[in-house]
């Protein structure tokens, strides 16, 4: 127990902030915040075990982010009937030459010896490929396009429960991630983060340019929800029963009936929006402790010892006779399919799909403070990071404003200076992030709850 | 006719927007590629301290402005870059005081590095948007043109009208100037090799009485050099947006990759690779291929390799290949 003290310490700080939101703020905003940290703790968890146990570099996070939204919005959204018939057998035969496509290349790669007339060979085969695809699918996807561009003008998805979708982006990220893994994985640390950074550039681009398969920039809207809505909250029984039991004691101050009714109304609609809110809490806390039992008995096995080695001295791990190369594409790919995962679940609780949100500044640069802020290498520091930094993200606004609003006590409210550090406001967020990260890689390099691997 | 109405038009789209483009990527380039080779980080601040150094021109040039400072048909911003430089490089010198140099002098790992100049980026980033605000800025002023679409049609008879836009023509001048300047500084002054001789080998370096203090100033008053007019004739060619700028910072790190890390000439090559790249495999050839080829062959679509969307995506496709086939780059930089 004694051992564990400051981690159970800074969790209960954690909790007591955001209790303290929902006091002074509101419930709705607390556990928004509350939500977010989870999914932020989800993708540390999956950063975290490519950085903190193998020491591998992954700046693409936003691309796998994106991906499992992918997948949220393929696997829920029912299919567009007409999209199909009049491009669907357009896309399958160009699905069929892209897989013909690389396995000719693997066969050549695999047939041939390494030299100058294979890589012609290769790169004419893939320039070909290209070329054929580009004309069986334009037809098929400026079809399926203007099958009502308002409203659909894609494919859909395959119309099932949007929780499978949270395996699934699993599954593209992880895929996604092996494919990374297989050309980039070799390098340098600072160039595999660039690289990575680069690549996932290029998944955004492609979602978001390619409105057949996600509706591009027009954004999908309306998916569907594990959790109940509110309005048909509103409206059933046993909750407007819960909510009234609830507030018992503040209804019964009222003696008006109709006010009474009213102030009633006022609470199954602030309860409703809080009760969603507390389902996606449960869900999303089901998703960390699972993730978290999972990764801490990982951490404690031979695998995370072995991980460890590598990470520390990669040679002599090799010389022991531990493939690193494999080891390496194992770890890069189960990281990557956790931050699907977290990917997933942000869509599922936003509703919506929105490529152009994704910015390397929220989904790759703010994921990889939390994890150093948190403490690399150790699970419990890494959702701590998650926790501390979002709440932080979120909450900066306010705090700028208490802090402008005292050092300017002295001018004028419409003096320029005034106005214009007020508008600035949501910018001293990043001014926060960036000097807690340079203050903690400063003083305390291993972050607030640093790595501390006991023998069990 | 024909044939030079088809030239005319991709020295118009093509030629001319790339080379301006390519030398704005090339001092970028550079900038990352000084820091990789003497100070042996990835610098990823890039973007943010370009857009910084450019934050401080556009301010000097309002402040000249309002006393009706100008310099006729050039840009104010000219002007005000020498002052606009001397406060970046000072930042600069700052940065490296209370940040990098503690890493640096521990002798850090380059990864960590890296991870500090992401917190320098947070904090670079909010320091602009909070004094220039995050929407766009145009600071140009003076002569748009050197040479308009319609008067290069009257005077040469053609039907494709050429248009050169005199902060390309200043963008490629300066640039130009400015690497030659570098190159001969780098090669034939003493300093200069000395700077070399670290990037090659810091012990041996430092064995032969190279003072580092020295060296790291020289390439942070370089870097803040090169950053400010980078990011000015940037700004002065299209406009300043923090946020454009931030994501500038990939294409640059394309270019000094391809070109090979820690190798000024690859960098400043590797620039205008990218640039290149992208604005070959993105255009429309169709206009291109109506005077080229006889009316019969005439093609339907634009004839365009990718569309514009990608065009981000054809540089970072690029390094790649690059670092799968020559992970040194194409001009031998270091081996990754």
């Amino acid at each position: 127990m004694r051992k564990n003290l400051n981690v159970i310490a800074a969790y209960s700080i954690m909790m007591g902030l955001i209790i303290l939101v929902g006091i002074f703020q509101s419930w709705n905003i607390a556990l928004s915040i509350f939500n977010l940290c989870l999914i932020s703790a989800v993708m540390t968890m999956g950063a975290n075990i490519q950085w903190g146990y193998a020491g591998l570099i992954n700046f693409g996070i936003m691309g796998y982010t994106a991906l499992g939204g992918l997948a949220a919005v393929l696997i829920s959204v029912n299919p567009v009937q007409e999209a199909w018939s009049v491009g669907g057998s357009n896309i399958l035969f160009s699905l069929f030459f892209i897989v013909g496509m690389v396995l000719a290349v693997r066969y050549v790669l695999k047939k041939y010896k390494k030299s100058k007339t294979r890589t012609y060979i290769i790169a004419s085969i893939i320039i070909l490929g290209i070329i054929i695809i580009r004309f069986v699918s334009e037809p098929g996807i400026e079809a399926i396009e203007e099958v009502d561009p308002a409203k659909t003008g894609f494919l859909g998805g395959l119309g099932l429960p949007i929780i499978f979708s949270w395996l699934v982006g699993a599954f593209f990220a992880g895929g996604l991630a092996f494919i990374i893994g297989k050309v980039a994985l070799g390098l340098r640390a600072d160039y595999l983060a660039i690289a990575t950074l680069l690549i996932s550039e290029i998944v955004i681009a492609i979602i978001k340019h390619e409105d057949w398969l996600t509706r591009g920039v027009k954004n999908v809207i309306g998916l569907k929800r594990p959790a109940p809505y509110e309005v048909n909250l509103q409206q059933t029984d046993w909750f407007i029963n819960l909510v009234e039991k609830f507030n018992s004691g503040k209804l019964s101050l009222i003696s008006d009936f109709t006010e009474r009714q009213a102030a009633l109304n006022q609470f199954v609609i602030e309860g409703s929006s809080v009760f969603v809110k507390l389902c996606y809490s449960g869900l999303f806390l089901v998703v960390v402790i699972i993730l978290l039992i999972f990764t801490q008995k990982a951490l404690y096995s031979p695998w995370g010892r072995m991980m460890r080695a590598i990470r520390d001295n990669e040679e002599a791990a090799n010389a022991m006779g531990k493939n690193v190369v494999k080891q390496h594409l194992l770890i890069f790919v189960l990281g990557s399919a956790i931050v699907g995962i977290a990917g997933a679940m942000l869509v599922t609780q936003d509703g919506l799909f929105t490529p152009g949100s994704y910015r390397p500044m929220r989904y790759t640069f703010l994921i990889w403070v939390m994890v150093i802020v948190g403490g690399s290498g150790n699970n419990f520091g890494a959702i701590l990071g998650g926790f501390a930094v979002w709440f932080l993200w979120i909450e900066s606004a306010p705090i700028g404003l208490y802090l402008v609003n005292l050092t300017t006590a002295g001018l004028d409210d419409t003096h320029f200076l005034k106005v214009h550090l007020i508008e600035s406001v949501p910018y001293f967020r990043f001014l926060m992030m960036g000097i807690g990260l340079l203050l903690i890689m400063r003083y305390r390099p291993k972050g607030i709850l640093p790595e501390k691997i006991e023998i069990k | 006719m024909d044939f030079v109405n088809a030239i005319v038009l991709l020295l118009n789209y093509i030629f001319i927007p790339a080379l301006a483009y390519g030398s704005q990527l090339a001092l970028g380039a550079i900038f990352v590629t000084l820091i990789y080779g003497i100070l042996r980080f990835a610098n990823f601040a890039t973007g943010d301290m370009m857009s910084f150094g450019t934050m401080f021109t556009i301010l000097f040039t309002w402040y000249l402005q309002s006393y009706g400072i100008s310099l006729g048909f050039l840009p104010t911003a000219l002007l005000a870059l020498p002052l606009a430089i001397i406060f970046m490089i000072g930042y600069m010198l700052l940065i490296d005081k209370f940040v990098f140099k503690y890493y640096r002098t521990n002798k850090s790992p380059p990864v960590q590095l890296a991870m500090v100049s992401i917190g320098v980026m947070f904090v670079t980033q909010a320091v602009v948007r909070i004094i220039i605000g995050p929407s766009d800025q145009r600071f140009f002023d003076g002569e748009k043109f050197l040479i308009k679409a319609g008067e290069f049609k009257e005077i040469t008879g053609l039907n494709e009208g050429l248009a050169i836009k005199s902060t390309q023509v200043i963008t490629i001048i300066v640039t130009l100037i400015l690497v030659s300047t570098l190159f001969w500084f780098l090669n034939k002054t003493k300093t200069g090799k000395s700077m070399k001789a670290y990037s090659d080998n810091e012990d041996l370096a430092l064995l032969s009485g190279i003072d580092p203090k020295k060296i790291v100033m020289i390439t942070w008053f370089i870097a803040g050099i090169l950053a400010t007019i980078g990011g000015t004739l940037y700004g002065l060619d299209k406009s300043f947006k923090p946020f454009t700028y931030f994501n500038n910072m990939l294409p640059i790190f394309a270019a000094a990759i391809v070109g090979g890390i820690g190798n000024p000439f690859g960098a400043f090559l590797g620039g205008y690779v990218i640039a290149f790249s992208e604005i070959l495999l993105t255009y429309a050839y169709r206009k291109f291929f109506m005077y080229v080829l006889p009316e019969s062959l005439e093609p339907d679509g634009l004839v365009q390799l990718l569309s514009t969307d990608y065009k981000f995506a054809v540089s970072f496709s690029i390094l790649v290949i690059v670092l799968l086939y020559r992970p040194s780059g194409i001009f031998k930089g270091k081996v990754l």
